[in-house]
């Protein structure tokens, strides 16, 4: 008797997971399996669904200040640059050309496979987005837009879905934060950079990043800093609860 | 093929286009003078006058005397230049070759465009009835060369069209005036009796050449298309070009689309024969008041695919006024490049991601205008020099990314003055006013020289910092000039990350 119960039970679980993952891809949440990195971010991987990083996703950030907008972009390249294929090319859709493009190099994406877009009104802005997300080419869309509906959401979502790329939205100074259909929401904050005790100077940038909504997966902040090519946890004792992680946004 | 010319004769051209402003003009004898040597010499004559013995060189008071009732109205200087201009820019709607004749006629090279209305006779016919219902009188001739149809179009008596080929037999009976002669061999000609082309086109060439010149021959000959007569047309014609004419005027968005559609494949047919791609184009819609209607594209990167082109034109086909209707629709490349065999279309490489990445940026930029960038290093130590715009999607880095000095990531396009307080000159500040807040500096790196290009700018140099607040933030600042002379500026310039 008990060796039949096990293998039923054993069955069972097969079929869960398998509605699972059928439930998975009916909420969208495909994402390409990847080899690379998976050891290192291991700890960011934790959060999502699958233990994947979703690469078929609209990832949206928010910021509210100068330095933070600069750590924004910058952690969007860095995980770009651990997650995407770099040797495509990517659109930076913004209201201004506050980018530099010398500075891209030391987050490991090459500034002259990015076509900058500088439009004037967040409408068209959105426009570009949408057409640049429908495009399986592009690598990766990193769009700058202050506000973002339910409905535009929606929209970029039904365009990742088709073509496969990967869209980040950044949202500078948000009149409020409202439901989105994003996978994600981020929150990147400068902190001060470490150094060993004597030494002069300003050290490797730190950020403490607060994914503070994921779906179908459990939110988390952590401390990271960026060091020569690579995303590096400084410690795991900020990894809260995703109740407390809620809390903070 | 064989050319096919059109020769057009405005012989009332000056006084038909005063009968067309001032109608009243058309019942009254009138002429157009102008001061020679002293006297008012006609210019130029309406049909009433003629018909009453008046013609052009006659002195005014001659007229007068001839006829009281004369009107004499001043001539306009350069008005017939003008005004076949504007004809001739106006015809090109029946061939893109138009060439001014002057003074009083136009040179239509219109082969193989007759059978786009149907034959040479409807086409003729056309042409007529356009200029006749502009008010012109004109008479029109069709022959393999420019000589013969001007010939036949001044002097014809039988029919306009003369046959491929059958040249010679249309001008014998002509005078000779209609070889477009100088006036004295004219005179020499009739002086001898020799009033037809006939009497003297048998003779030995040697005789001929001897007694009335080199140009009687040459103008014998072009005439009969032995030798080659080159016409300047007044609109240089576009290599890449397709037109498409219509039966009634069109006036609809979605009859526009079909003609364009048509237009794109035809030329793009022809691209993809040659090996070639679109980086620009128009469209024009010849309208039937006269007006012309003009869309442009621009692709980022040579294209012929159909689909894309028409893409790109849609969003613009609203800005068309059709108005009474559209008779001509012409779509024309003025650039145009190389593009290699679509080989790599079976896989799903770089080339072609490049190509729909290529087509989604003309999408972008065709309807945001030039927005989209991107960057290439220059040599330049400031970094507001330190970037280029890169002029096409191939062009690929000379130098190197540079990433051993600290840059921000977000620079502001016009440094932002700040002010800072300072413990020891040439050492970082202590702290810093940005905007109504204050920062305080725990941490810095520095200074990083940069001296302005002198052989670009006059300035002071710029001693950059990269400070860090209590808080993380990391900025980018600078001073400029030094505590030498007098108390220099601080300035912020960007954010890092």
């Amino acid at each position: 008797m008990k060796p039949a119960t096990r293998v039923n039970e054993l069955y069972k679980k097969s079929i869960i997971s398998e509605m699972q993952r059928q439930v998975n891809a009916m909420q969208a949440v495909r994402s390409l399996p990847l080899e690379k990195n998976e050891q290192k971010l291991s700890f960011l991987e934790n959060s999502f669904v699958d233990k994947i990083f979703p690469t078929t996703a609209i990832h949206e950030f928010i910021s509210y200040e100068n330095v933070t907008a600069a750590a924004t972009s910058a952690f969007i390249l860095s995980l770009a640059n651990t997650f995407l294929s770099k040797n495509r090319f990517c659109l930076w859709i913004s209201l201004n050309d506050i980018v530099f493009p010398s500075a891209l190099k030391q987050f490991g994406i090459a500034p002259d496979n990015i076509l900058f877009t500088k439009v004037s009104k967040p409408k068209d802005a959105l426009w570009a987005i949408e057409e640049a997300l429908k495009c399986s080419s592009i690598a990766f869309v990193i769009g700058e837009v202050p506000e973002l509906t339910f409905n535009e959401s929606r929209r970029l979502q039904l365009a990742v879905e088709n073509s496969n790329t990967t869209g980040f939205i950044h949202r500078k100074n948000p009149r409020i934060e409202n439901t989105v259909a994003c996978n994600t929401r981020w929150r990147i904050q400068p902190i001060p950079s470490f150094l060993d005790k004597g030494l002069p100077g300003v050290g490797f940038p730190k950020w403490r990043v607060n994914l503070s909504k994921v779906r179908n997966g459990k939110p988390g902040v952590w401390d990271m800093e960026w060091v020569h090519d690579s995303l590096r946890l400084i410690n795991n004792q900020l990894n809260i609860t995703s109740n407390a992680a809620r809390k903070i946004a | 093929m064989t050319k096919r010319i059109i020769s057009v004769w405005l012989k009332y051209l000056k006084t038909d286009w005063i009968c067309r402003r001032q109608p009243h003009f058309k019942e009254l004898p009138f002429v157009m003078a102008a001061p020679e040597r002293g006297r008012m010499v006609v210019q130029a004559v309406n049909p009433i006058a003629e018909s009453k013995g008046i013609y052009k060189g006659m002195v005014v008071a001659d007229c007068r005397a001839i006829l009281p009732s004369l009107q004499v109205l001043n001539d306009i200087e350069g008005l017939s230049d003008k005004l076949l201009k504007a004809l001739a820019e106006w015809s090109i709607r029946y061939t893109p070759v138009v060439a001014v004749d002057p003074p009083d006629g136009l040179i239509l090279d219109v082969s193989g465009c007759p059978h786009l209305w149907g034959g040479e006779k409807p086409y003729l016919k056309d042409i007529i009835t356009k200029f006749t219902n502009f008010g012109y009188h004109v008479r029109v001739a069709i022959a393999d060369t420019a000589g013969a149809a001007w010939a036949v179009s001044r002097y014809g008596q039988i029919t306009p069209i003369v046959d491929s080929g059958r040249q010679l037999d249309a001008l014998l009976p002509l005078p000779p005036v209609s070889l477009r002669l100088e006036p004295t061999t004219v005179s020499k000609l009739e002086k001898l009796g020799l009033y037809q082309i006939n009497s003297f086109i048998k003779m030995p060439r040697s005789a001929l050449r001897r007694r009335f010149g080199q140009s009687l021959l040459t103008r014998l000959d072009q005439a009969l298309g032995q030798e080659i007569e080159t016409i300047v047309p007044v609109k240089p014609i576009e290599p890449y070009q397709e037109r498409l004419p219509s039966l009634e005027p069109i006036r609809t968005a979605t009859g526009i689309e079909i003609g364009l559609k048509q237009l794109i494949e035809q030329l793009c047919n022809r691209l993809e024969k040659e090996g070639k791609g679109i980086r620009k184009a128009n469209f024009k819609c010849y309208r039937i008041d006269g007006n012309i209607q003009q869309i442009t594209i621009g692709t980022n990167r040579p294209s012929r695919s159909t689909k894309h082109i028409f893409k790109l034109f849609e969003p613009k086909i609203a800005n068309i006024e059709p108005a009474f209707g559209i008779e001509l629709f012409l779509l024309e490349a003025p650039i145009v490049e190389d593009i290699g065999v679509e080989q790599d279309m079976l896989w799903h490489s770089s080339s072609h991601d490049e190509v729909a990445v290529a087509e989604l940026v003309d999408r972008i930029t065709g309807k945001l205008g030039d927005v989209v960038h991107r960057y290439l290093p220059a040599e330049h130590h400031m970094p507001e020099r330190s970037i280029k715009i890169a002029t096409s999607f191939q062009e690929l880095p000379t130098t190197s990314w540079r990433t051993d000095l600290p840059r921000p990531i977000h620079l502001l396009a016009k440094p932002e003055p700040i002010q800072v307080t300072v413990a020891i000159p040439d050492y970082p500040p202590i702290l810093f006013h940005y905007n109504g807040n204050r920062y305080t500096v725990k941490k810095a790196d520095g200074p990083e020289r940069i001296e302005e290009e002198w052989w670009l700018n006059d300035g002071l140099y710029r001693d950059y910092y990269c400070v860090e607040d209590e808080n993380g933030g990391r900025y980018w600042l600078f001073r400029l000039g030094s505590y030498n002379t007098t108390e220099p500026k601080w300035f912020l310039h960007g954010f890092f990350a």
